[in-house]
């Protein structure tokens, strides 16, 4: 007979009983110390960072990059609801945001005609887009997931067209004369003006979806996220709550969008289309959906991403280190990792010693990468002669095959079960990764961003589904 | 009435509407095995297109094929369908076996994942420009049949023989083989049959195969009649082939059928009339406001479609 476990009693929650061990160690009492420190405290710690950002900044381009990048958290946010709360799958959200904006347009500019001060515009956008998300929402038969997405998929497309082709919103010019907000007679014009604004409107938002996070209302969305079917018997008005979360939801879109539309002055559909919903999709999943921070967080991180790819300046630099941290958070202990990379630097010499022997114009290409990183790297890959055309485009189908097979041996890697294969095969592909970035992505940046937002999204999802800041949730059958 | 317009746009319906009902098969297959919404399937479609297109400009383009016309576009379709197929299978063994116990939302996002890394690895390695399959060049464009009012071009005639037989070899194959016992078995329930001695991941993986095929045989078909191909045709093909096997009832074959003829030919007689019924304030963009009211008529008067079965909840 074994020796009987340390269990807790019946009856004992196990994390009522492990709450002993737990406060010794470090982590332990960081998270104690989180819980008990009161919302408001945790509200003001969250907002300083954000309060005190354009003391430290002086350049113009900075600023309007993190007033998108509210914009994108506010955006974050508002999904958030929908889909970090009640698991609702909404792939219409940034129709949404669209709306608010092209409401806001017809509310306050010269184009319209009508001048609306703030105060009075902005809470009326956010009640009209969240009636639109009410109405979309109200067809899908009892709004289960998979329905609802294709309608609000479809609403989305709908909404291209009809700003694309009706008079009002002149199709793909936009309106561009929108007035900045005005709030009883005080324009906001400066960037930190708009900034210190959209602080403001964060705060309101995050302020409000916390306490109704804590409600009634917030408790029962948890539910019948958990377990629709349960919720339901448990007397739940599922369609309601739906509706509501989705109206919620579109409401903060909407937001978003009239001060997007505001500060920006101008408004164009090409704003508004399917990149953007990926992008507010990965910024909520990569978070962590669910968590208030988890998914501001997120925003912040996958914007200033996205806007540091936009350069080849920058790429590089965002590529290969998020390559080695990647590398370095898989591959423990160090020595592994540290295995790893000098078998790959070395690798990578010999390749190019021997390619460069064999056929002197496969080294011969030069980067168009302009950081030192690039100069660094340009004489370890292979850089073959004119792979790419004048326009970033592959020249001929060896460099597609290239990518292809790339795409084919990174998967392949993942079906590797015997761990030091793995390590082994790792070191090549490692390789042929950066000889594809260095050559193919690399000239293609606003491209090469989205792939990576594309390929992020699948791999999230299948190695860590909750995210960065997310509590793991584990389907009950 | 002018009855000329009204047989072209019920023709161009017809060939619109058999494309979509391929793409609304092979969503439709994957749904009721898995009661997973593909939303990568239109990606497969576009890449289908692209698959086709290459193989005909590596046998030489349309001014001069390397061979005979019949066998280029034969060979067309079966590099493209075998090719989608195993875009289905990598698409299914990499992005959604690893979540099929995770909750429901997991593989929705890994499916939007998918759908937006296939859409821009092809506008990376192709660019934004549209490429044309110029069938014109191909097929002569006065052959085929030309009785009164009805003129069917000989490629579209085509197009819809294959559609329909490809439709005709898919219900034969659910309904006749023991394969396609097993995909009903697997449909109606996993686990009792995985309990009976079938083979799941089999049934699930040769599902996605085959409806991978599908979408790229739709593919390659709407170059054909259609021309033009870029990457992001995937999105719309997508969007109508989901709404065809909602509006004809989700998992069902005859229904992905009907549903894709019924939307490709409102969609067609939308564009005919649109302009005229509202007095020249919507132009013929405004089509898919038609076919999404008419989706959300569906929605609201018979939810399971018109060949599905209500919905039971087993609890």
């Amino acid at each position: 007979l074994s020796e009987p476990q340390q269990q807790p009693g019946i009856g004992v929650d196990q994390w009522v009983a492990d709450s002993e061990a737990r406060s010794r160690t470090l982590r332990g009492r960081a998270v104690e110390l989180y819980d008990r420190t009161p919302a408001v405290v945790k509200l003001l710690a969250l907002a300083a960072p954000f309060v005190l950002f354009p003391l430290f900044v002086e350049s113009g381009y900075l600023m309007q990059v993190s007033i998108d990048t509210l914009v994108f958290v506010l955006l974050a946010l508002g999904l958030n609801v929908v889909v970090g709360w009640v698991g609702l799958l909404d792939l219409g959200y940034v129709a949404f945001f669209g709306v608010g904006a092209y409401l806001y347009a017809a509310l306050a500019s010269e184009y319209a005609g009508r001048h609306w001060d703030a105060q009075w515009a902005l809470p009326l956008v956010v009640l009209s887009t969240a009636v639109v998300g009410f109405l979309i929402g109200l067809p899908s038969r009892r709004l289960v997931g998979d329905y609802l997405a294709i309608v609000t998929l479809f609403f989305l497309q709908i909404w291209l067209v009809v700003v694309l082709n009706s008079q009002f919103t002149r199709g793909p010019n936009g309106i561009s004369d929108i007035q900045p907000l005005d709030f009883f007679g005080h324009q906001v014009t400066t960037l930190d003006g708009s900034y210190y604004v959209l602080v403001g409107a964060l705060l309101v938002v995050v302020s409000i979806l916390y306490l109704v996070n804590q409600s009634r209302t917030g408790r029962a969305w948890r539910a019948l996220r958990e377990d629709e079917l349960a919720a339901e018997l448990m007397t739940m008005p599922v369609a309601r709550l739906k509706l509501l979360a989705f109206a919620f939801g579109a409401g903060v879109a909407g937001l978003a969008g009239a001060l997007f539309a505001a500060q920006q002055g101008a408004i164009f559909p090409s704003s508004v289309a399917i990149p953007l919903l990926i992008t507010v999709y990965a910024m909520v999943v990569l978070g962590g959906a669910g968590s208030i921070f988890g998914v501001i967080f997120g925003a912040v991180l996958v914007n200033a991403s996205l806007e540091a790819l936009q350069t080849p300046e920058n790429a590089s630099v965002l590529f290969f280190s998020a390559l080695v941290i990647g590398l370095a958070l898989v591959l423990r202990p160090w020595w592994r990792f540290a295995a790893v990379a000098a078998a790959t630097i070395v690798f990578g010499i010999v390749f190019h010693a021997v390619a460069g022997w064999l056929d002197p114009s496969l080294t011969e290409g030069t980067t168009v990468g302009g950081a030192r990183i690039d100069d660094l790297v340009s004489h370890w890959v292979i850089l073959p002669e004119g792979i790419v055309t004048g326009d970033g485009l592959p020249a001929g189908p060896f460099a597609r095959l290239l990518y292809i097979g790339l795409v084919a041996a990174v998967l392949g890697l993942t079906l590797v079960r015997n761990r030091l294969w793995r390590d082994v095969l790792l070191v090549p592909t490692a390789y042929f990764a950066c000889v594809v970035w260095e050559n193919i992505m690399l000239p293609q940046p606003s491209v090469s961003r989205f792939v990576l937002i594309g390929a992020m999204l699948v791999a999230l999802m299948a190695a860590r589904p909750e995210g960065i800041f997310g509590t793991k949730r584990v389907e009950i059958v | 009435v002018d009855w000329d317009k009204l047989v072209q746009l019920l023709v161009n319906g017809v060939t619109l509407g058999s494309v979509y009902a391929l793409v609304a098969l092979g969503f439709s297959l994957v749904y009721g095995i898995l009661k997973l919404l593909n939303l990568a399937h239109g990606d497969v479609v576009m890449v289908g297109a692209f698959l086709g297109w290459g193989i005909l400009s590596w046998l030489g383009g349309a001014e001069s094929p390397a061979v005979a016309v019949w066998l280029l576009i034969t060979v067309m379709v079966v590099g493209a369908m075998i090719g989608c197929g195993f875009l289905g299978v990598a698409i299914e063994r990499f992005a959604y076996r690893p979540l099929r116990r995770a909750p429901r939302i997991a593989p929705l996002i890994s499916a939007l994942g998918v759908s937006f890394f296939i859409q821009n690895s092809v506008l990376l390695l192709f660019g934004a420009d549209f490429r044309s399959y110029d069938t014109d060049f191909l097929v002569d464009v006065d052959v085929g049949i030309d009785w009164g009012p009805l003129i069917v071009w000989l490629i579209r005639l085509v197009v819809i023989l294959a559609a329909f037989a490809m439709m005709l070899g898919l219900w034969l194959l659910v309904t006749r083989t023991r394969l396609g016992r097993a995909m009903r078995a697997t449909a109606f329930d996993r686990e009792a049959a995985e309990m009976m001695g079938v083979d799941v991941d089999r049934v699930i993986v040769t599902t996605f195969f085959i409806g991978s095929a599908l979408a790229g045989a739709a593919g390659v078909l709407i170059g054909l009649v259609f021309f033009q191909i870029n990457h992001f045709m995937g999105f719309n093909y997508g969007l109508k082939g989901f709404t065809a096997a909602v509006v004809g009832g989700i998992g069902s074959i005859p229904g992905a059928m009907f549903g894709g003829l019924l939307i490709g030919i409102v969609e067609s007689l939308s564009v005919g009339y649109i302009e005229d019924f509202t007095g020249g304030r919507l132009n013929s963009a405004f089509r898919d406001l038609v076919v999404f009211s008419i989706l959300i008529v569906f929605m609201l008067l018979r939810p399971q479609g018109l060949f599905g079965k209500p919905e039971v909840k087993k609890v």
